[in-house]
Protein backbone atom coordinates (compact mmCIF):
# COMPACT_ATOMS: atom_id res chain seq x y z
CA UNK A 1 0.00 0.00 0.00
CA UNK A 2 2.69 2.54 0.76
CA UNK A 3 3.96 2.27 -2.88
CA UNK A 4 0.55 3.16 -3.91
CA UNK A 5 0.52 5.99 -1.83
CA UNK A 6 3.87 7.24 -2.87
CA UNK A 7 2.90 6.70 -6.49
CA UNK A 8 -0.11 8.98 -5.61
CA UNK A 9 1.81 11.72 -3.59
CA UNK A 10 4.59 11.68 -6.37
CA UNK A 11 1.59 11.54 -9.20
CA UNK A 12 0.04 15.24 -7.68
CA UNK A 13 3.84 16.59 -7.11
CA UNK A 14 4.66 15.82 -10.84
CA UNK A 15 1.93 18.00 -11.91
CA UNK A 16 1.33 20.30 -9.17
CA UNK A 17 5.15 21.56 -10.00
CA UNK A 18 4.83 20.98 -13.77
CA UNK A 19 7.71 18.68 -14.27
CA UNK A 20 9.25 19.15 -17.45
CA UNK A 21 10.49 16.00 -18.17
CA UNK A 22 6.75 15.15 -17.25
CA UNK A 23 5.43 17.72 -19.32
CA UNK A 24 7.72 16.58 -22.52
CA UNK A 25 6.74 12.83 -22.38
CA UNK A 26 3.16 13.49 -21.57
CA UNK A 27 2.40 15.63 -24.67
CA UNK A 28 4.68 13.36 -26.64
CA UNK A 29 3.05 10.77 -25.81
CA UNK A 30 -0.35 12.81 -26.64
CA UNK A 31 1.38 13.82 -30.16
CA UNK A 32 2.02 10.24 -31.00
CA UNK A 33 -1.26 8.07 -29.90
CA UNK A 34 -3.37 11.38 -31.57
CA UNK A 35 -1.36 11.41 -34.94
CA UNK A 36 -1.88 7.47 -34.97
CA UNK A 37 -5.66 7.58 -34.43
CA UNK A 38 -6.13 10.47 -36.81
CA UNK A 39 -4.46 8.28 -40.11
CA UNK A 40 -6.27 4.89 -38.66
CA UNK A 41 -9.32 6.70 -38.11
CA UNK A 42 -8.91 8.41 -41.52
CA UNK A 43 -8.34 4.29 -43.11
CA UNK A 44 -10.38 2.05 -40.83
CA UNK A 45 -13.54 4.21 -40.62
CA UNK A 46 -14.19 3.98 -44.24
CA UNK A 47 -12.25 0.92 -44.60
CA UNK A 48 -15.34 -0.75 -41.88
CA UNK A 49 -18.30 1.23 -43.52
CA UNK A 50 -17.24 -0.31 -47.00
CA UNK A 51 -16.58 -3.63 -45.84
CA UNK A 52 -20.79 -3.19 -44.48
CA UNK A 53 -22.01 -1.81 -47.45
CA UNK A 54 -19.99 -4.41 -50.36
CA UNK A 55 -20.71 -7.82 -51.04
CA UNK A 56 -17.66 -9.18 -52.59
CA UNK A 57 -16.38 -12.99 -52.76
CA UNK A 58 -13.56 -12.76 -49.84
CA UNK A 59 -15.38 -10.83 -47.66
CA UNK A 60 -16.47 -13.21 -44.40
CA UNK A 61 -12.50 -14.53 -44.82
CA UNK A 62 -11.87 -10.34 -44.84
CA UNK A 63 -13.56 -9.99 -41.66
CA UNK A 64 -12.61 -13.04 -40.23
CA UNK A 65 -8.81 -12.03 -40.55
CA UNK A 66 -9.85 -7.94 -39.38
CA UNK A 67 -10.95 -9.48 -36.43
CA UNK A 68 -8.15 -11.85 -35.79
CA UNK A 69 -6.02 -8.73 -36.32
CA UNK A 70 -7.75 -7.05 -33.23
CA UNK A 71 -6.21 -9.03 -30.94
CA UNK A 72 -2.15 -8.70 -33.09
CA UNK A 73 0.21 -8.43 -30.04
CA UNK A 74 1.93 -5.24 -30.05
CA UNK A 75 5.94 -6.65 -29.37
CA UNK A 76 5.43 -8.87 -32.81
CA UNK A 77 4.20 -5.44 -34.73
CA UNK A 78 6.85 -3.54 -33.28
CA UNK A 79 9.50 -6.21 -34.16
CA UNK A 80 8.35 -6.30 -37.76
CA UNK A 81 8.20 -2.31 -38.10
CA UNK A 82 11.77 -2.59 -36.75
CA UNK A 83 13.34 -5.12 -39.37
CA UNK A 84 11.09 -2.89 -41.95
CA UNK A 85 12.68 0.37 -41.05
CA UNK A 86 16.18 -0.72 -39.60
CA UNK A 87 18.79 0.09 -41.68
CA UNK A 88 19.34 -2.96 -43.37
CA UNK A 89 15.70 -3.17 -44.11
CA UNK A 90 13.78 -2.39 -47.36
CA UNK A 91 13.30 1.82 -45.31
CA UNK A 92 15.85 1.97 -43.88
CA UNK A 93 17.25 4.76 -46.08
CA UNK A 94 14.25 6.76 -44.34
CA UNK A 95 16.19 6.53 -41.24
CA UNK A 96 12.95 6.39 -39.46
CA UNK A 97 14.32 3.79 -36.64
CA UNK A 98 14.28 5.58 -33.16
CA UNK A 99 12.12 8.29 -33.71
CA UNK A 100 8.39 9.14 -32.74
CA UNK A 101 7.28 8.49 -36.68
CA UNK A 102 8.46 5.40 -36.46
CA UNK A 103 5.99 4.92 -33.16
CA UNK A 104 3.61 6.49 -35.56
CA UNK A 105 3.63 3.80 -37.85
CA UNK A 106 3.97 0.97 -35.51
CA UNK A 107 0.54 1.97 -33.33
CA UNK A 108 -1.10 2.51 -36.86
CA UNK A 109 -0.70 -0.97 -37.55
CA UNK A 110 -1.85 -1.77 -34.30
CA UNK A 111 -5.12 0.05 -34.06
CA UNK A 112 -6.56 0.23 -37.59
CA UNK A 113 -8.07 -3.38 -37.31
CA UNK A 114 -9.81 -2.56 -34.20
CA UNK A 115 -11.18 0.51 -35.47
CA UNK A 116 -12.22 -1.16 -38.57
CA UNK A 117 -13.54 -4.01 -36.66
CA UNK A 118 -15.71 -1.48 -34.44
CA UNK A 119 -17.02 0.57 -37.88
CA UNK A 120 -18.02 -2.85 -39.54
CA UNK A 121 -20.29 -3.84 -36.77
CA UNK A 122 -21.53 -0.62 -36.30
CA UNK A 123 -22.19 -0.29 -39.70
CA UNK A 124 -23.73 -3.24 -40.84
CA UNK A 125 -26.83 -2.69 -37.90
CA UNK A 126 -27.47 1.17 -39.67
CA UNK A 127 -26.62 -0.17 -43.68
CA UNK A 128 -29.42 -2.77 -42.33
CA UNK A 129 -31.75 -0.17 -41.68
CA UNK A 130 -31.04 2.25 -44.59
CA UNK A 131 -30.55 -0.13 -47.19
CA UNK A 132 -33.68 -0.20 -48.97
CA UNK A 133 -33.75 3.35 -49.10
CA UNK A 134 -30.19 4.18 -49.88
CA UNK A 135 -30.78 1.30 -53.14
CA UNK A 136 -33.89 2.67 -54.10
CA UNK A 137 -32.47 6.46 -54.61
CA UNK A 138 -29.66 5.21 -56.46
CA UNK A 139 -26.70 5.91 -54.69
CA UNK A 140 -23.30 5.33 -55.39
CA UNK A 141 -21.33 3.39 -53.10
CA UNK A 142 -19.09 6.62 -52.32
CA UNK A 143 -22.51 8.02 -51.22
CA UNK A 144 -23.67 5.10 -49.02
CA UNK A 145 -20.64 5.12 -47.52
CA UNK A 146 -20.93 8.83 -46.64
CA UNK A 147 -23.93 8.49 -45.45
CA UNK A 148 -23.56 5.74 -43.46
CA UNK A 149 -20.67 7.38 -41.53
CA UNK A 150 -22.40 11.23 -41.16
CA UNK A 151 -25.36 9.12 -39.43
CA UNK A 152 -23.18 6.21 -37.76
CA UNK A 153 -20.63 9.20 -36.24
CA UNK A 154 -21.59 8.25 -32.89
CA UNK A 155 -21.21 4.69 -33.03
CA UNK A 156 -17.60 5.41 -34.72
CA UNK A 157 -16.84 7.96 -32.07
CA UNK A 158 -16.67 4.66 -29.66
CA UNK A 159 -14.31 2.84 -32.31
CA UNK A 160 -12.05 6.06 -32.51
CA UNK A 161 -11.58 6.11 -28.58
CA UNK A 162 -11.43 2.31 -28.28
CA UNK A 163 -8.68 3.01 -30.82
CA UNK A 164 -6.78 5.97 -29.01
CA UNK A 165 -7.57 3.76 -25.35
CA UNK A 166 -5.39 1.28 -27.19
CA UNK A 167 -2.69 3.46 -28.36
CA UNK A 168 -2.33 5.85 -25.53
CA UNK A 169 -1.60 2.43 -23.43
CA UNK A 170 0.61 0.85 -25.74
CA UNK A 171 4.30 -0.33 -24.63
CA UNK A 172 5.53 -3.27 -26.66
CA UNK A 173 5.97 -1.77 -30.14
CA UNK A 174 6.94 1.50 -29.46
CA UNK A 175 9.39 0.39 -26.74
CA UNK A 176 10.81 -1.66 -29.79
CA UNK A 177 10.88 1.03 -32.67
CA UNK A 178 10.70 3.78 -30.52
CA UNK A 179 13.70 3.23 -28.25
CA UNK A 180 13.03 5.31 -25.30
CA UNK A 181 15.18 7.25 -25.85
CA UNK A 182 15.17 10.31 -23.46
CA UNK A 183 13.90 13.58 -24.94
CA UNK A 184 13.26 11.79 -28.41
CA UNK A 185 11.03 8.98 -27.80
CA UNK A 186 10.51 8.24 -24.52
CA UNK A 187 6.27 8.50 -23.78
CA UNK A 188 4.44 7.63 -20.79
CA UNK A 189 3.99 3.92 -20.99
CA UNK A 190 7.89 3.24 -21.81
CA UNK A 191 9.32 5.43 -18.95
CA UNK A 192 6.80 3.85 -16.36
CA UNK A 193 8.72 0.40 -18.10
CA UNK A 194 11.46 2.24 -17.55
CA UNK A 195 11.26 3.59 -13.76
CA UNK A 196 9.50 -0.10 -13.05
CA UNK A 197 12.72 -1.65 -14.05
CA UNK A 198 15.17 0.51 -11.90
CA UNK A 199 12.60 0.07 -9.33
CA UNK A 200 11.54 3.43 -8.63
CA UNK A 201 7.98 2.47 -7.90
CA UNK A 202 6.85 5.60 -7.07
CA UNK A 203 7.89 7.58 -9.90
CA UNK A 204 6.49 4.48 -12.08
CA UNK A 205 3.05 4.82 -10.13
CA UNK A 206 2.98 8.53 -10.62
CA UNK A 207 3.37 8.17 -14.20
CA UNK A 208 1.06 5.94 -14.25
CA UNK A 209 -1.72 8.05 -12.61
CA UNK A 210 -1.11 10.99 -15.31
CA UNK A 211 -1.37 8.14 -18.25
CA UNK A 212 -4.83 7.22 -16.54
CA UNK A 213 -5.64 10.80 -16.12
CA UNK A 214 -5.08 11.52 -19.81
CA UNK A 215 -6.89 9.00 -20.97
CA UNK A 216 -9.68 10.20 -19.52
CA UNK A 217 -9.51 13.76 -20.25
CA UNK A 218 -9.14 13.09 -23.74
CA UNK A 219 -12.46 10.42 -23.77
CA UNK A 220 -14.36 12.96 -21.17
CA UNK A 221 -13.26 15.95 -24.03
CA UNK A 222 -14.48 14.30 -27.31
CA UNK A 223 -17.49 13.10 -25.39
CA UNK A 224 -18.21 16.59 -24.90
CA UNK A 225 -17.47 18.16 -27.87
CA UNK A 226 -19.34 15.75 -30.01
CA UNK A 227 -22.27 16.65 -27.45
CA UNK A 228 -22.87 12.40 -27.21
CA UNK A 229 -26.03 11.66 -24.84
CA UNK A 230 -27.19 15.51 -25.00
CA UNK A 231 -29.79 15.19 -27.72
CA UNK A 232 -31.57 12.03 -27.38
CA UNK A 233 -30.46 8.59 -29.03
CA UNK A 234 -27.76 10.38 -31.75
CA UNK B 1 -44.16 12.87 -70.85
CA UNK B 2 -45.38 9.59 -69.61
CA UNK B 3 -43.38 6.49 -68.70
CA UNK B 4 -45.11 3.41 -69.43
CA UNK B 5 -44.10 -0.11 -68.70
CA UNK B 6 -44.27 -3.63 -70.34
CA UNK B 7 -43.22 -6.84 -68.25
CA UNK B 8 -42.42 -9.40 -70.77
CA UNK B 9 -42.25 -12.91 -68.90
CA UNK B 10 -41.14 -11.39 -66.05
CA UNK B 11 -40.35 -13.93 -63.04
CA UNK B 12 -38.60 -13.98 -59.94
CA UNK B 13 -37.66 -17.09 -58.24
CA UNK B 14 -35.98 -17.33 -54.88
CA UNK B 15 -34.28 -20.69 -53.66
CA UNK B 16 -36.33 -22.80 -56.35
CA UNK B 17 -39.31 -21.21 -55.13
CA UNK B 18 -41.22 -18.65 -57.73
CA UNK B 19 -42.15 -15.63 -55.74
CA UNK B 20 -43.31 -13.78 -59.31
CA UNK B 21 -44.59 -14.36 -62.37
CA UNK B 22 -43.96 -14.77 -65.39
CA UNK B 23 -46.07 -11.76 -65.85
CA UNK B 24 -46.55 -10.53 -69.01
CA UNK B 25 -48.83 -7.03 -68.80
CA UNK B 26 -48.50 -3.84 -70.01
CA UNK B 27 -48.93 -0.87 -66.89
CA UNK B 28 -51.86 1.52 -67.86
CA UNK B 29 -50.06 4.81 -68.58
CA UNK B 30 -51.31 7.36 -65.97
CA UNK B 31 -53.27 7.82 -62.91
CA UNK B 32 -53.21 5.79 -59.86
CA UNK B 33 -52.76 1.78 -60.29
CA UNK B 34 -53.61 -0.43 -56.91
CA UNK B 35 -52.54 -3.48 -56.77
CA UNK B 36 -54.51 -5.87 -54.46
CA UNK B 37 -53.95 -9.56 -53.62
CA UNK B 38 -53.24 -11.58 -49.90
CA UNK B 39 -50.23 -11.64 -48.11
CA UNK B 40 -47.56 -13.53 -49.84
CA UNK B 41 -49.26 -12.69 -53.87
CA UNK B 42 -46.05 -11.43 -54.67
CA UNK B 43 -47.27 -7.52 -54.32
CA UNK B 44 -43.65 -5.87 -52.81
CA UNK B 45 -41.97 -8.17 -55.46
CA UNK B 46 -44.13 -6.76 -57.96
CA UNK B 47 -43.43 -3.36 -56.90
CA UNK B 48 -39.63 -3.91 -56.95
CA UNK B 49 -39.47 -5.20 -60.47
CA UNK B 50 -41.17 -2.67 -61.53
CA UNK B 51 -38.86 -0.30 -59.81
CA UNK B 52 -35.45 -2.29 -60.72
CA UNK B 53 -34.08 -3.20 -57.35
CA UNK B 54 -35.24 -6.74 -57.59
CA UNK B 55 -33.15 -9.21 -59.47
CA UNK B 56 -35.44 -11.48 -62.07
CA UNK B 57 -35.04 -14.90 -62.70
CA UNK B 58 -35.81 -14.84 -66.47
CA UNK B 59 -38.06 -12.23 -68.64
CA UNK B 60 -37.60 -8.23 -69.13
CA UNK B 61 -39.08 -5.41 -67.54
CA UNK B 62 -39.01 -2.39 -69.99
CA UNK B 63 -39.86 1.15 -69.61
CA UNK B 64 -40.62 3.38 -72.23
CA UNK B 65 -37.39 5.24 -71.40
CA UNK B 66 -33.93 4.07 -70.85
CA UNK B 67 -33.50 1.82 -67.10
CA UNK B 68 -31.01 4.26 -66.16
CA UNK B 69 -33.75 7.28 -66.44
CA UNK B 70 -36.28 5.30 -65.47
CA UNK B 71 -34.93 4.64 -62.28
CA UNK B 72 -33.68 8.20 -61.37
CA UNK B 73 -37.46 9.32 -62.42
CA UNK B 74 -38.78 6.89 -60.03
CA UNK B 75 -39.19 6.52 -56.30
CA UNK B 76 -39.95 4.16 -53.59
CA UNK B 77 -42.32 4.54 -50.14
CA UNK B 78 -41.87 1.52 -47.85
CA UNK B 79 -44.67 -0.25 -45.90
CA UNK B 80 -42.34 1.10 -42.58
CA UNK B 81 -41.08 4.37 -43.75
CA UNK B 82 -36.90 4.35 -43.51
CA UNK B 83 -35.96 7.75 -41.64
CA UNK B 84 -32.59 8.74 -41.93
CA UNK B 85 -31.15 10.07 -38.52
CA UNK B 86 -31.31 13.55 -39.04
CA UNK B 87 -33.82 16.31 -38.59
CA UNK B 88 -37.08 16.57 -40.71
CA UNK B 89 -35.70 19.25 -43.04
CA UNK B 90 -32.61 17.16 -43.59
CA UNK B 91 -34.74 14.14 -45.18
CA UNK B 92 -36.26 16.27 -46.98
CA UNK B 93 -32.99 17.43 -48.93
CA UNK B 94 -31.49 14.19 -49.01
CA UNK B 95 -32.48 12.85 -52.44
CA UNK B 96 -31.71 16.40 -53.55
CA UNK B 97 -28.35 16.18 -52.18
CA UNK B 98 -27.36 13.40 -53.80
CA UNK B 99 -28.56 14.72 -57.17
CA UNK B 100 -26.50 17.80 -56.37
CA UNK B 101 -28.90 20.27 -56.79
CA UNK B 102 -27.69 24.13 -55.29
CA UNK B 103 -28.19 25.09 -51.90
CA UNK B 104 -30.54 27.71 -52.56
CA UNK B 105 -32.94 25.74 -54.80
CA UNK B 106 -32.61 22.38 -52.12
CA UNK B 107 -33.74 25.41 -49.58
CA UNK B 108 -36.98 26.42 -50.92
CA UNK B 109 -38.08 23.22 -52.05
CA UNK B 110 -37.51 21.67 -48.72
CA UNK B 111 -39.18 24.86 -47.14
CA UNK B 112 -42.65 24.09 -49.65
CA UNK B 113 -42.45 20.30 -49.12
CA UNK B 114 -42.60 20.86 -45.11
CA UNK B 115 -45.37 23.20 -45.76
CA UNK B 116 -47.58 20.25 -48.05
CA UNK B 117 -47.10 17.67 -45.63
CA UNK B 118 -48.03 19.67 -42.65
CA UNK B 119 -44.47 19.47 -41.00
CA UNK B 120 -43.25 23.06 -41.52
CA UNK B 121 -42.83 23.26 -37.91
CA UNK B 122 -40.94 20.55 -37.25
CA UNK B 123 -38.00 20.88 -39.47
CA UNK B 124 -35.53 20.23 -36.79
CA UNK B 125 -36.96 17.75 -35.64
CA UNK B 126 -35.13 14.55 -35.65
CA UNK B 127 -37.33 12.34 -37.57
CA UNK B 128 -36.85 9.19 -36.10
CA UNK B 129 -38.74 10.52 -33.31
CA UNK B 130 -41.69 11.56 -35.48
CA UNK B 131 -44.88 9.90 -34.62
CA UNK B 132 -46.05 7.23 -37.07
CA UNK B 133 -48.46 9.30 -39.26
CA UNK B 134 -45.35 11.87 -39.54
CA UNK B 135 -43.10 9.68 -40.51
CA UNK B 136 -44.74 7.86 -43.69
CA UNK B 137 -45.70 12.04 -44.75
CA UNK B 138 -42.35 12.63 -44.49
CA UNK B 139 -41.75 9.64 -46.39
CA UNK B 140 -43.91 10.61 -49.14
CA UNK B 141 -43.11 14.24 -48.95
CA UNK B 142 -38.91 12.96 -49.67
CA UNK B 143 -40.25 10.28 -52.14
CA UNK B 144 -42.12 13.27 -54.06
CA UNK B 145 -39.67 16.19 -53.61
CA UNK B 146 -37.36 15.28 -56.96
CA UNK B 147 -40.44 15.43 -59.11
CA UNK B 148 -40.21 11.60 -59.81
CA UNK B 149 -42.62 10.50 -63.11
CA UNK B 150 -43.46 7.79 -61.06
CA UNK B 151 -43.92 6.69 -57.48
CA UNK B 152 -44.20 3.28 -55.85
CA UNK B 153 -45.85 2.96 -52.88
CA UNK B 154 -45.77 -0.41 -50.54
CA UNK B 155 -48.63 -0.27 -48.25
CA UNK B 156 -47.99 3.03 -46.92
CA UNK B 157 -51.20 3.14 -44.60
CA UNK B 158 -51.07 -0.19 -42.78
CA UNK B 159 -49.90 1.31 -39.93
CA UNK B 160 -51.77 4.30 -39.80
CA UNK B 161 -54.93 5.44 -38.37
CA UNK B 162 -57.91 6.92 -40.03
CA UNK B 163 -56.81 10.80 -40.24
CA UNK B 164 -53.33 9.90 -40.97
CA UNK B 165 -55.10 8.04 -43.87
CA UNK B 166 -57.10 10.83 -45.17
CA UNK B 167 -54.04 13.35 -44.89
CA UNK B 168 -52.17 10.98 -46.59
CA UNK B 169 -54.61 9.97 -49.34
CA UNK B 170 -55.10 14.17 -50.12
CA UNK B 171 -51.16 14.28 -50.70
CA UNK B 172 -51.43 11.31 -53.45
CA UNK B 173 -54.40 12.75 -55.04
CA UNK B 174 -52.44 15.91 -55.41
CA UNK B 175 -49.23 14.06 -57.07
CA UNK B 176 -51.43 12.32 -58.85
CA UNK B 177 -52.90 15.64 -60.44
CA UNK B 178 -49.55 17.68 -60.61
CA UNK B 179 -49.23 14.16 -63.39
CA UNK B 180 -47.17 11.90 -61.02
CA UNK B 181 -47.73 8.11 -62.00
CA UNK B 182 -48.73 6.30 -58.72
CA UNK B 183 -48.41 2.62 -58.16
CA UNK B 184 -49.49 1.43 -55.08
CA UNK B 185 -50.25 -1.73 -52.94
CA UNK B 186 -53.21 -2.16 -50.54
CA UNK B 187 -54.76 -4.43 -48.06
CA UNK B 188 -57.51 -2.11 -47.53
CA UNK B 189 -60.59 -2.42 -50.00
CA UNK B 190 -61.71 0.72 -48.94
CA UNK B 191 -58.81 3.18 -49.48
CA UNK B 192 -58.57 0.71 -53.06
CA UNK B 193 -62.09 1.91 -53.91
CA UNK B 194 -61.39 5.65 -52.90
CA UNK B 195 -58.19 6.02 -54.90
CA UNK B 196 -57.61 2.93 -57.55
CA UNK B 197 -58.16 4.04 -61.27
CA UNK B 198 -57.03 0.95 -62.66
CA UNK B 199 -56.39 -2.44 -60.10
CA UNK B 200 -54.07 -5.62 -60.57
CA UNK B 201 -54.91 -8.30 -59.25
CA UNK B 202 -52.12 -10.47 -57.76
CA UNK B 203 -52.58 -14.21 -56.60
CA UNK B 204 -49.84 -16.69 -56.33
CA UNK B 205 -47.18 -14.44 -57.94
CA UNK B 206 -49.64 -14.21 -61.07
CA UNK B 207 -51.72 -11.20 -62.09
CA UNK B 208 -55.14 -12.87 -62.03
CA UNK B 209 -57.40 -9.91 -63.12
CA UNK B 210 -56.17 -6.44 -64.66
CA UNK B 211 -58.45 -3.64 -65.32
CA UNK B 212 -60.25 0.10 -64.72
CA UNK B 213 -60.89 0.04 -61.15
CA UNK B 214 -64.78 0.75 -61.44
CA UNK B 215 -65.77 -2.29 -63.45
CA UNK B 216 -63.11 -4.44 -61.26
CA UNK B 217 -65.16 -3.59 -58.41
CA UNK B 218 -68.67 -3.78 -59.82
CA UNK B 219 -68.03 -6.84 -61.96
CA UNK B 220 -64.68 -8.95 -61.58
CA UNK B 221 -64.19 -11.62 -64.58
CA UNK B 222 -62.65 -14.02 -62.50
CA UNK B 223 -63.59 -16.65 -59.76
CA UNK B 224 -61.13 -15.56 -57.37
CA UNK B 225 -61.34 -11.44 -57.59
CA UNK B 226 -64.97 -12.09 -56.91
CA UNK B 227 -64.49 -14.45 -53.31
CA UNK B 228 -61.48 -11.42 -52.73
CA UNK B 229 -64.27 -8.65 -53.04
CA UNK B 230 -66.98 -10.65 -51.19
CA UNK B 231 -64.09 -10.58 -48.61
CA UNK B 232 -63.43 -14.50 -48.67
CA UNK B 233 -60.14 -15.73 -47.82
CA UNK B 234 -58.07 -16.42 -51.06
CA UNK B 235 -55.01 -18.33 -51.48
Amino acid sequence: MNDIWAGLASAFWLIVTLDPDLVEITLRSLRVSLSALLIAALIALPFGTWLAVRRFRFRRATIAVLNALMGLPPVVVGLIVYLLLSRSGPFGVLGLLFTPTAMIIAQVIIITPLIASITHQAMRELWAEYHDLLISLNTSNWQRIRTLIFDGRRALLTAALAGFGRAIGEVGAIMIVGGNIDHATRVLTTAIALETGKGDFALALGLGFVLIALALLVNFAIHVLSRTEREGRW
Amino acid sequence: MQMTATLDGASVKRRGKTILGPITHDLAPGGITIVLGPNGAGKTTFLKVLHGVERLSAGQVAWSVPAAEAQKSQSYVFQSPIMLRRTVAQNLAYPLQLTGTPKAQIQTKVQSWAAKIGLADALDTSAPRLSGGEKQKLALGRALIRDPKVVFLDEPCANLDGRSTKEFEALLITAKSAGTRIIMTTHDLGQAKRLAEDVIFLLGGQIVEAGPAPAFFADPQTAQARAFLKGDIVE
